[in-house]
């Protein structure tokens, strides 16, 4: 081995598909499991949250729009790009959650399967939630399911890459653009991410990462008028209770928290929690009306 | 203008309702005072009269009724799906047997029109247990389980307990049945609180409960105002909480369930554009523009009461609208020929008046066709305004009344951006004979329940409920099951 110095990295939000600094300039140190310094990472106010509020709406009509096998094709290339950055991201898990790298490699392994599991449900959805509806009249009545719109996400505090990966991925799945608040305690992993999704095809602004406190920034997340709906998988009890209130002002669809083994294969409830029904009605004529039986 | 032809009066016998002079909560399979001995008057809107005294639910009745519920769901939801399934088919065939006399008592106490209880509100009633009842052992079917290659994994459907339920005065029993059916096709048990400007339907339900043999507990009922209801909502042994209403009450009810684990569903305000493109047919667009606004005198939620017409037919269509609304029969709700009956109350005639007033002050060009009001009960004429603009109070508040704001577009994106231009997103219209408009518009409107060349239909396969601020949560349908069941 020689002696060369290495490179560190300057972790940086990511927000609308690029790599700001926040606005503050406040920084905060970011330990290891024992007590080691990794890094200063960025501590995103509340103007940073904003930000990305902006910039979640401001994609959310080209990626809500896409179609369902595209935002497969990107959800799944960002596991392409995943499985090239194992190591670097062993390495941060292992750090970040005070595993061993054999352990850490295989949370690294099952966070780029849990990515390929969610890029193969974007056009599979809308068929198992919605469908036509056998109304007693004379109508075409079709029932689909639609992204809710900009969903917050406070990820899990834990589980800093496969939560992170567990909440973020349905979000976006189904067509949602996502404001994510990384694990306070292990946000780097989650920084990381961000750099692997501006590779990834992944429009700027569907997934925007911030670091910091997260009640500091949760708070603004859950009081915006224009989030539509928030996870907060990372809130404690307390916490969570106060959001929940905040977010009732403008009816924000809240995900509560609750015990999760992320190993384990999910659920849709985190694919349908932000989707709305839209039902469309047509009327269907009355051909052969006149006793034809064609 | 053309006038109404002038008919004979021709009133629905009400000698088919018997109506009690008073009447308690139906707590645990039994009628029973108010724990405080309070009642209130329910009156009918077309004519001031009292038509009973009902008891008023307070903490303690509420307390007593959840109690009620917790017990009687032990042995309610053990029972197989088979079971409960019969019960439902037995109500809503009795709701069907007993369809006239609750179509008359439904007029009296809400104040629309006989027409509308008879063909929309009753049948419907029925539609909604029939169709819930066929669910109740079917559940495993629908969806919500998981189940691997590798055998069952994850929880079966199971019900959540006690569900909290209320609903508004514009169609009492509709909304009853929108509630019940499916919280009992799953095997919950229910405390549901009727309005308190329309108890009786619930209250005769209570009765069709007794007649199917519904085991004791399993639905209370308790009219009350919003006091009860609050209690209801933050009564610590209930499960579910459902809830029609106003966006205020369901924000406040949101903020009471934060931290808990009840399962909340809404379904709140709204307020619907109806989109007419140069291509529609006019007669027929105005028929759903009628439909849309003037339906239950506008005291719907979803109601079309925003009407946005494409800038080149915008005279023409207004002349067509106001020829129709000339023909409006105004009066009578009991009269089979009556098409716009009694404002609820006059709490609601005070709202809709104030709001209309405002719009005149901001501006807008208020039109109503000449319309005689009878001298009691509380009314209002059919009214439509032009020159209304986005920023009118009267095009962004819902007025819940026969009143419809009218604004124009021009291009098809412009109607898309004005349409979502709300808090709400409950319904919304599009008349054109042009397809893929339709598709394209349907597809960009914020909105739950889109109706493209018709307007209001309603059918218990169908899920219902709004985007945005109109709450979240479906009744009807497949998805209405999921509000009821721990999945």
């Amino acid at each position: 081995m020689s002696d060369r110095l290495s490179v560190f990295k300057t972790y940086k939000l990511y927000v609308g598909g690029k790599f700001p600094r926040s606005e503050s300039g406040r920084v905060y140190e970011v330990t290891d499991s024992k007590g080691n310094w990794l890094a200063n990472a960025p501590r995103s106010s509340r103007k940073d949250a904003r930000d990305a509020v902006v910039a979640a709406r401001k994609a959310f009509g080209g990626w809500s729009g896409a179609t369902a096998y595209n935002r497969g094709q990107v959800l799944y290339r960002v596991a392409e790009m995943l499985e090239g950055r194992r190591e670097q991201f062993t390495r941060e898990v292992a750090e970040a959650e005070g595993l061993s790298k054999s352990k850490a490699a295989a949370v690294v392994d099952a966070t780029v399967d849990r990515w390929v599991w969610y890029a193969g449900w974007t056009d599979k959805i809308a068929q198992v939630t919605g469908g036509a509806n056998p109304v007693a009249g004379p109508f075409f009545n079709l029932s689909s399911p639609e992204p809710t719109g900009v969903v917050a996400v406070l990820a899990p505090r834990e589980s800093s890459f496969l939560g992170l990966v567990s909440v973020l991925a349905p979000v976006i799945a189904t067509g949602n653009t996502a404001v994510v608040v990384a694990s306070e305690r292990a946000p780097l992993p989650a920084l990381s991410l961000g750099e692997v999704l501006a590779t990834s095809d992944v429009p700027g602004g569907v997934v925007n990462v911030l670091s910091g406190g997260t009640a500091e920034l949760a708070a603004p997340l859950a009081a915006h008028q224009d989030v539509n709906a928030i996870d907060l998988a990372g809130a404690d009890e307390a916490l969570a209770k106060e959001l929940e209130i905040s977010a009732a002002d403008n009816l924000k669809r809240v995900l509560r928290p609750g015990p999760v083994d992320w190993a384990a294969t999910p659920g849709t409830e985190r694919l349908t929690a932000f989707l709305e029904t839209k039902t469309v009605w047509h009327p269907t004529g009355s051909l052969g009306a006149s006793g034809s039986s064609y | 203008m053309a006038s109404a032809f002038e008919y004979a009066p021709a009133p629905e016998s009400r000698s088919v309702v018997d109506i009690a002079p008073s009447y308690g909560l139906f707590i645990d399979g039994e009628f029973t005072d108010a724990a405080d001995g309070k009642v209130f008057k329910t009156v009918s809107p077309s004519t001031e009269e009292v038509l009973s005294e009902v008891a008023q639910a307070g903490e303690a009745d509420v307390d007593r009724a959840v109690r009620a519920a917790r017990k009687a769901f032990e042995k309610w939801s053990a029972l197989p799906g088979s079971e409960r399934a019969k019960y439902l088919f037995r109500i809503a065939r009795i709701i069907q047997e007993r369809s006239r006399e609750l179509a008359v008592l439904e007029t009296l106490d809400n104040g629309k029109p006989i027409k509308e209880t008879r063909d929309a509100d009753l049948p419907l009633v029925a539609a909604h247990f029939f169709y819930y009842a066929g669910w109740a052992d079917k559940l495993d079917h629908a969806g919500f389980g998981r189940r691997t290659t590798n055998g069952p994994s994850g929880a079966n459907p199971a019900p959540l307990g006690v569900a909290g339920q209320i609903i508004p005065w514009n169609f009492p029993l509709l909304m009853l049945a929108w509630k019940i059916a499916p919280a009992l096709a799953t095997g919950n048990t229910v405390v549901l609180k009727p309005a308190e400007t329309t108890p009786l339907s619930a209250l005769f339900f209570a009765d069709i409960c007794r007649q199917a043999g519904l085991p004791r507990g399993v639905v209370n009922i308790l009219p009350g105002y919003g006091d009860a209801g609050a209690a209801l909502v933050a009564h610590p042994d209930v499960n579910k909480v459902a809830f029609t209403g106003s966006t205020a009450v369901g924000k406040e009810i949101a903020r009471t369930v934060a931290g808990t684990n009840k399962k909340l569903t809404l379904e709140l305000g709204g307020k619907g554009a109806n989109i007419v493109f140069d291509d529609a047919p006019i007669d027929q667009a105005v028929e759903g523009i009628v439909t849309g606004i003037f339906f239950n005198q506008g005291q719907v939620c979803c109601a079309g009461s925003r009407l946005l017409v494409q800038e080149s037919i915008h005279d023409e269509l207004l002349d067509s609208l106001k020829r129709r609304l000339s023909t409006l029969r105004l009066g009578d709700p009991l009269d089979k020929n009556t098409d716009i009956g009694a404002i609820n109350s006059a709490e609601q005639l005070a709202r809709i008046t104030a709001l209309t007033e405002q719009g005149e002050a901001e501006g807008a060009e208020r039109w109503s066709p000449a319309c005689e009001l009878p001298g009691s009960g509380y009314w209002f004429a059919p009214t439509l305004f032009t020159n209304v603009t986005q920023a009118h109070t009267i095009a962004r508040d819902e007025i819940f009344g026969p009143v419809l704001s009218v604004l124009t577009f021009r291009t098809p994106d412009e109607a898309v951006a004005k349409a979502n231009n709300t808090q709400y997103g409950l319904s919304a219209g599009i008349w054109t004979e042009k397809g893929s408009r339709i598709l394209a518009v349907a597809g960009k409107l914020r909105a739950g329940v889109i109706w493209s060349n018709t307007f209001n239909k309603f059918d218990p396969t169908s899920p219902f409920g709004g985007y945005k601020e109109s709450g979240f949560g479906r009744e009807g349908g497949r998805h209405g099951l999921e509000a009821y069941l721990d999945v």
